[in-house]
């Protein structure tokens, strides 16, 4: 499943996001040129995934509005990472998470199967997307969390890694 | 070097040459800075990262510094702090902002956990954390052990060009104990309010 990078490049400029602090997996990682070419947002490259939550934190701050792009499993590794920034300093946080293994039929992928009982226990409002034709519920979930001023997760499902 | 074997000064006093330099630059601090540092400052830019993620402060800092990029950033860290998230170091460099200036406060122990050694103080060989810094591509990089030698060179060093990475070699405190600064959100609508004037 690809998920052209401009029509998400798109969506984070109707989103307002000023950094993409991204680590990229091999599906996200597709949309890199599209990033690149957005000039409404900068591309802010992190070397694991519990800097992009600091990082995202920091800007958040300093008044702009950041998106974090990571993979699920580095989701996992920078839990703590994201619960500090979330839970202790209450930042609304927002962040699109690859989903990997998602499509694939009865994947026994550790990956997969975790994801999304981390994401409820960590009481994190996520909004699951299959296709392109569903990246519109991405810019609607985050704007509904915005408005709530909570954090929120869009998955975006895809095949093995 | 690690800091097992070599000299180390008083660690507020080599804050305080710190403060005396201090304008109106961002300071965040996290671990032993966050403790010490606010005897010596009271101010609007000040933020405490307490409670932390340990390993936060510098990306948490390279964030700020991205967002406020005619405000000079700096981030006072600990070496297990900064031994936790080395790669930052690269981030840093990768992201293209001048404004921000690592201090890790190097005394060889985890403080907040009761003292026990890192890694790098218990390694065989010496572990030179300026030198990652330096190999990281960080422009301006040094290290001080000795109080007189950092009191005397911190003006030049702190307007060096940016990013800066400064390690001071440091006392551990042994009786640890860190409070904290107040609740979390209203320290943060403090700084937010501090941040919107800049």
């Amino acid at each position: 499943m690809e998920y052209p990078g401009e029509q998400v490049a798109a969506m984070l400029v109707e989103l307002g996001v000023t950094h993409v602090v991204w680590l990229p997996d091999s599906a996200i990682g597709q949309w890199e040129q599209a990033f690149e070419n957005a000039s409404q947002f900068s591309l802010v490259r992190v070397c694991r995934e519990g800097e992009a939550w600091a990082t995202a934190a920091g800007l958040h701050l300093g008044g702009m509005r950041p998106m974090v792009v990571i993979q699920n499993t580095g989701l996992f590794e920078s839990g703590d990472a994201m619960r500090n920034v979330v839970f202790d300093l209450g930042l609304p946080l927002q962040a699109i998470v690859g989903y990997r293994s998602a499509l694939v039929p009865n994947s026994s992928d550790s990956a997969r199967h975790f994801t999304e009982p981390i994401l409820k226990a960590w009481g994190l409002d996520y909004v699951t997307i299959r296709s392109p034709e569903e990246l519109p519920r991405v810019v609607e979930h985050f704007r509904k969390c915005r408005t709530a001023a909570k954090p929120g997760v869009a998955l975006v499902a895809e095949g093995s890694m | 070097m690690s800091t097992t074997e070599k000299e180390r000064m008083p660690l507020v006093a080599a804050l305080e040459v710190l403060r005396s330099l201090r304008d109106q630059q961002i300071v965040l601090t996290t671990m032993g800075a966050a403790r010490e540092w606010p005897k010596l400052s009271q101010h609007a830019l000040d933020l405490h990262y307490i409670p932390s993620a340990m390993g936060g402060a510098p990306p948490l800092g390279l964030g700020l510094a991205l967002a406020k990029p005619k405000c000079e950033v700096i981030v006072i860290n600990g070496d297990g702090a900064m031994l936790m998230n080395l790669g930052s170091l690269v981030t840093i460099v990768a992201s293209g902002a001048m404004n921000l200036t690592v201090v890790v406060l190097d005394n060889g122990v985890y403080e907040v956990t009761g003292g026990q050694k890192t890694a790098a103080a218990a390694a065989h060989a010496p572990v030179d954390l300026a030198a990652m810094a330096a190999a990281a591509g960080i422009p301006s990089v040094r290290r001080y052990q000795d109080l007189e030698t950092w009191r005397r060179e911190a003006p030049q060093v702190v307007a060096m060009p940016g990013p800066r990475f400064i390690v001071l070699s440091v006392d551990p405190v042994a009786e640890y104990q860190l409070k904290s600064p107040g609740p979390m959100a209203q320290r943060l609508d403090a700084f937010r309010a501090a941040l919107a004037g800049i």
